[in-house]
């Protein structure tokens, strides 16, 4: 557990955040320029807060009442760049070791076989980083963090210098990361599909200060917070690989109610999060027949919520969680959305990009 | 008895020898500090950073007459640091010791400026990254800017070589020009010019002084690309 409490003053405008990351991947969500590069700095040792206390597992790692502060080399946290930072001098291999010259010699390790084959940069080893493409570079950077025996990996928008194939190669990684090796990790995105894949917990920042913290599910169905815009909207379903059919889909299992996708790389009985983008998803009031679309779930209105413009974004229960449907305020009034109204969400299979699937709970 | 003995004067060739041997001591002792003097003017802030900045640069643009003649004050035997100094059996005044003492000074902001300009272009991002590997300041500068900085740093031990080689003023000033003792090349050369018939003497160490830097700048070239190329990434 890693307990963050931070205040630091910063152009424009003043960082004042409290936070508890729990064992697993916290993302600190939020738009570019509300301070969460300040924030994963300062728990990296980085930057000194003007004022706060950082402790990870009890081990206090900066507090400015005191006057205790860890410098960065002792803190054993393994910190992914945005723009890799690899050492030019130095080869894929010597920079995937150099972090275990320094690592204490009880500290848990990974073997540099498993990291380079959970990696798949077997072949790279003895080139020298001018000669990686970006995704490769981010890899190698990924494995010298978690070979240095962190105790926790830092990642601070690890996939915005990359195009988007690269981001598409990049994010298992991570959620490799989660699953199978199990370090806790605290990474910085302003993308809600990242945070869709990889979050177990989700602290969203804005303009300084912690706006809502909860659960990856929760805070992604919450249509009051929308750091990344209300364009990137949408819910997050969990749910189990029920079986592949001939025809390329895969049907899931979503709290009883089958959820066709195009096809996924897991095995039966896996589980699954999907995004649901809320501009994607049709409502309607009775059950739509002769319809192209394969998924149809019923659906409560939760609430409905307008702003000064055009859309309304309706929260929805339905038995495969809650679902998130912007639609415009029009169309809200003509089908009568109040809460309480039973409605049915309509959802494209083809409209589930691959980015929006990702592994775990 | 080889061919640079046969072709050279005894006086002529203990000249060469010592002024090797002055310009090397002078490169190899200064090149620490100057290392650490670049690393803090280009990394560092602290108070009285310009006068630091200041003073390094001073034997660049004083008369080297007056940098020998303030060594004299200093350093020589009656000067303060200079009679302490010779309490423990250090002397430098007229001695070839001195002569590289004058020669390190003249050359330590040369030598500062080529290396601060490497330092400047290593991202500091780098030294970050490595301590969030563990790796202490001191490990850090060892691993990553030592590397990295190693082009200029020999670019700025030959440009310090150079100049020792040819450091006049302060050095006759300081430690005059005895043969055998302090009498360095270009006094040799100033020497040789004074006396009749010295002229040919004069050109042959003249050829020698041309040969030794041409050398010195190959080998430097060459080891600056090796260098280069680590650091760069390939």
């Amino acid at each position: 557990m890693l307990t963050v409490s931070l205040q630091h003053a910063l152009p424009g405008f003043g960082l004042d955040v409290q936070f508890e990351a729990p064992p697993g991947v916290t993302v600190l969500f939020g738009r570019s320029g509300t301070g969460k590069t300040t924030v994963i700095q300062a728990v990296a040792g980085l930057l000194r807060p003007d004022q706060g206390r950082v402790a990870l597992e009890g081990e206090v790692l900066c507090d400015t009442r005191r006057g205790q502060w860890l410098p960065p080399h002792k803190r054993r946290m393994g910190y992914v760049f945005q723009e890799g930072r690899l050492f030019p001098h130095l080869t894929v291999r010597q920079n995937l070791l150099f972090g275990q010259w320094f690592a204490p010699r009880d500290a848990k390790r990974e073997s540099l076989e498993r990291v380079v084959d959970l990696l798949g940069i077997g072949p790279l080893l003895q080139r020298r980083p001018g000669r990686l493409s970006g995704g490769e570079k981010q890899r190698v950077a990924i494995g010298r963090a978690l070979l240095a025996a962190p105790r926790m990996i830092l990642a601070d928008e690890p996939l915005s210098a990359l195009d988007e194939a690269r981001k598409a190669e990049i994010l298992p990684y991570f959620e490799k990361l989660r699953d199978e090796i199990g370090i806790p990790m605290l990474y910085v995105s302003h993308s809600a599909a990242e945070v869709a894949r990889l979050a177990t917990t989700v602290v969203v920042l804005q303009d300084g200060r912690v706006q809502r913290q909860g659960t990856a599910a929760e805070v992604l169905g919450d249509p009051a917070v929308m750091p990344a815009g209300v364009r990137a909207a949408g819910a997050l379903l969990q749910a189990r690989v029920a079986r592949h059919h001939s025809d390329g889909l895969t049907e899931l299992d979503a709290g009883g109610v089958p959820l066709f996708l195009p096809q996924v790389a897991k095995a039966p009985g896996s589980m699954v999060r999907v995004r649901i983008s809320a501009h994607e998803v049709i409502l309607s009031r009775r059950r739509p027949e002769g319809l192209s679309a394969l998924n149809i779930l019923p659906a409560t209105v939760e609430n409905v919520r307008t702003g000064g413009g055009p859309g309304a974004m309706v929260s929805l229960t339905t038995p495969a969680g809650r679902v998130l449907a912007r639609v415009t305020r029009r169309s809200a009034q003509a089908l009568g959305l109040e809460p309480g109204a039973e409605c049915h969400a309509v959802v494209k299979t083809v409209s589930i990009a691959p980015e929006d699937i990702g592994s775990g709970k | 008895m080889s061919i640079e003995t046969a072709w050279l004067g005894p006086e002529e060739w203990q000249a060469v020898m010592l002024s090797l041997r002055v310009s090397i001591w002078a490169t190899l002792a200064a090149l620490p500090l100057a290392v650490f003097v670049a690393y803090a003017l280009a990394r560092w802030q602290f108070p009285g950073k310009q006068v630091v900045n200041s003073l390094v640069h001073l034997p660049l643009i004083l008369p080297p007459v007056v940098t020998g003649y303030l060594l004299l004050m200093v350093f020589g035997t009656k000067g303060p640091v200079g009679g302490a100094l010779q309490q423990i059996g250090i002397v430098f005044a007229f001695r070839w010791t001195g002569a590289a003492l004058a020669a390190a000074i003249m050359a330590f902001p040369l030598m500062v400026r080529a290396i601060r300009l490497s330092v400047e272009a290593v991202d500091p991002k780098l030294e970050q990254a490595a301590a969030t590997l563990g790796a202490s300041r001191l490990m850090c500068f060892a691993t990553i800017t030592l590397p990295m900085i190693l082009p200029g740093l020999i670019a700025g031990a030959v440009l310090g070589f150079a100049k020792a080689m040819g450091e006049f003023g302060a050095t006759i000033t300081f430690v005059s020009s005895i043969p055998g003792q302090t009498q360095t090349l270009p006094s040799a050369i100033y020497t040789f010019l004074q006396v009749p018939g010295g002229e040919t003497a004069a050109l042959r160490l003249t050829l020698v002084s041309i040969a030794i830097a041409l050398t010195a700048l190959l080998l430097s070239e060459l080891l600056a690309r090796r260098a280069a190329d680590r650091a760069g990434g390939r």
